[in-house]
């Protein structure tokens, strides 16, 4: 009996999506407490709402509260805990037995995650409903082709997300003090990818800085799609893609060099 | 009466040598990573940097942030500092360990133990990697506060100091208050995570905020009386009505975290296997 390898990956794939999502519904109520400590961008829209600044970048009230909102979204579905997924089931044993099954324990954290997002789906329509009652007229329908570009892009940038704590994750093998890694590269991203302040509104030398990096592409880009202002959508396509092209293979190479120096924590 | 005062300082004195015990042996043990201070050090100058970077955005071409100047919001942002290190020191290293007693079952030893339990709670470990941010809180609050033209008399500055365990005590009781509620919903750690991003709001002063959210955060949740009230002691510009309230909302938080454990306290019922 031979089986096409194709369709045994996607009875793998449905097997763990599934088995993921079960677990996933049980931690409903938690997963609901996660989406709701994701506010900031909505604060900071109250803040922005009170000072002239926006004004002065070119951003009505309207378009304010709409990226806002849009940076609000996109955050919630970029969101990645590969890291602590992974030093938790590394301290607790699990990671042996994972790693003896016949599948790279990272898919097993994608398919997590995935299913996490879809867990999370109706917590974040229940607060844009909120907003939108306490905010009337600033929910707005996206057109068809920049709602279908917004989701490709949140997606993309989920993966380079992924990618990038997945590379710090592996440095666990090699170090202990992994997480504050992830701690520092935390902030750069809070501060540069869009989701306390538009772009627009950055001076112009800390723009260019910004866009040297891979953070304003991981909400300002997106959210602008979102919230259909005007930008570069090959611009923003491209770096998405060329920084997952450089941290693909780099990742999957530190992968294979952690396994090998890895020799199960613990009792 | 006299012997009930020399009772009450026996007890005093009992506490003040237990907590410095804890303190010194959390000490010794968290020196053993000295690594992390460097860490702790770029975290804590790293987000500086960008919140002071974030709130200059605001300024510029003569604009002010809900009536405040720029050095004046750098006072409330230091105070934000501030009340952020002491948390990192003393808050979450004890109370993010309730949910782990509560899950385990180990809180029945906690309450064995012939001291208070929320004291031991409250002020078993200290971190000291949180004091960075504390040091660069108060930095920043002193030379904000003197760019900004304000010279506190010994007064005013015994106004701040009061103003500012205040906004301590009402922390600390917001976060024992969630932390307690993990006696019925174990898994409540999150929520102490959406009272941290609730309260990044502390940042800017309640000023700057639309009319709803003002009141939202001086009556709900008491973001107004953490950084915004202190702030304006310092600057001067504050009154006697909002220093009696901030005292008053302090004690009032303090008597319904005790009260609130208690409460807890009746429900609890160990863990089973």
């Amino acid at each position: 009996m031979s089986r096409s390898p194709l369709v045994h990956g996607l009875r793998v794939a449905r097997a763990l999506f599934t088995s993921q999502y079960a677990l996933m519904l049980e931690y409903r109520a938690e997963i609901a407490l996660w989406a709701l400590s994701g506010v900031l961008p909505l604060i900071m829209l109250g803040v922005w709402n009170g000072s002239g600044a926006g004004a002065d970048a070119g951003l009505s009230p309207l378009q304010l509260g709409r990226y806002f909102l849009a940076a609000f979204v996109v955050r919630q579905f970029t969101i990645v805990w590969v890291i602590q997924a992974f030093e938790e089931d590394n301290l607790q044993g699990r990671l042996s037995p994972y790693l003896l099954q016949p599948l790279p324990p990272l898919w097993r954290y994608l398919a997590a995650h995935l299913a996490e997002q879809v867990t999370r789906l109706p917590f974040v329509v229940v607060i844009l409903a909120l907003v939108a009652l306490v905010l009337p007229g600033t929910l707005w329908w996206p057109s068809p082709l920049s709602f279908l570009l917004a989701v490709v892009a949140t997606h993309l940038v989920f993966l380079l997300r992924f990618l990038i704590q997945s590379l710090i994750t592996m440095a666990c093998f090699w170090s202990e003090r992994a997480a504050a890694l992830e701690r520092l590269q935390m902030i750069p991203y809070l501060f540069l990818s869009g989701l306390v302040a538009p772009l627009e509104t950055f001076p112009e030398g800390m723009r260019a800085l910004a866009f040297a990096t891979p953070f304003p592409w991981m909400i300002w880009f997106p959210a602008r799609l979102l919230s259909g202002g005007e930008v570069d959508v090959a611009a923003g396509f491209g770096a998405l893609l060329a920084w997952i092209a450089l941290l693909l293979p780099l990742t999957l190479l530190l992968w294979k060099a952690g396994i090998r120096r890895y020799s199960a924590m613990g009792a | 009466m006299a012997k009930v005062v020399a009772k009450s300082l026996a007890t005093f004195r009992r506490y003040q040598r237990t907590l410095a015990r804890f303190w010194a042996t959390s000490l010794t043990a968290e020196l053993e990573y000295q690594a992390n201070f460097l860490i702790e050090l770029l975290s804590v100058g790293g987000n500086l940097a960008g919140s002071v970077f974030l709130l200059s955005l605001f300024f510029g071409h003569g604009r002010s942030l809900g009536g405040w100047s720029w050095n004046q919001a750098l006072v409330v942002l230091g105070v934000y500092t501030l009340l952020d290190g002491l948390t990192s020191t003393v808050l979450q290293p004890n109370l993010s360990t309730i949910v782990t007693h509560v899950r385990t079952g180990t809180l029945d030893f906690v309450l064995l133990k012939p001291i208070d339990s929320q004291f031991w709670l409250s002020a078993r470990t200290f971190s000291p990697w949180g004091l960075p941010g504390v040091v660069m809180g108060l930095g920043l609050m002193a030379v904000a506060a003197v760019r900004a033209g304000a010279r506190p008399g010994p007064e005013a500055l015994l106004q701040v100091a009061v103003l500012l365990i205040a906004s301590a005590v009402i922390l600390y009781s917001l976060w024992f208050v969630l932390a307690a509620t993990s006696i019925w919903f174990v898994k409540v750690w999150n929520a102490t995570e959406v009272l941290r991003s609730a309260l990044v709001a502390g940042r800017y002063p309640v000023a700057a905020y639309p009319a709803g959210l003002r009141t939202f955060f001086t009556l709900v949740l008491p973001v107004a009386f953490l950084t915004t009230v202190p702030a304006e002691a310092i600057l001067g510009t504050g009154s006697s009505q909002w220093l009696l309230a901030s005292v008053v909302v302090a004690v009032v938080s303090l008597a319904l975290s005790r009260w609130f454990w208690g409460f807890a306290l009746r429900f609890y019922t160990s863990a089973s296997s």
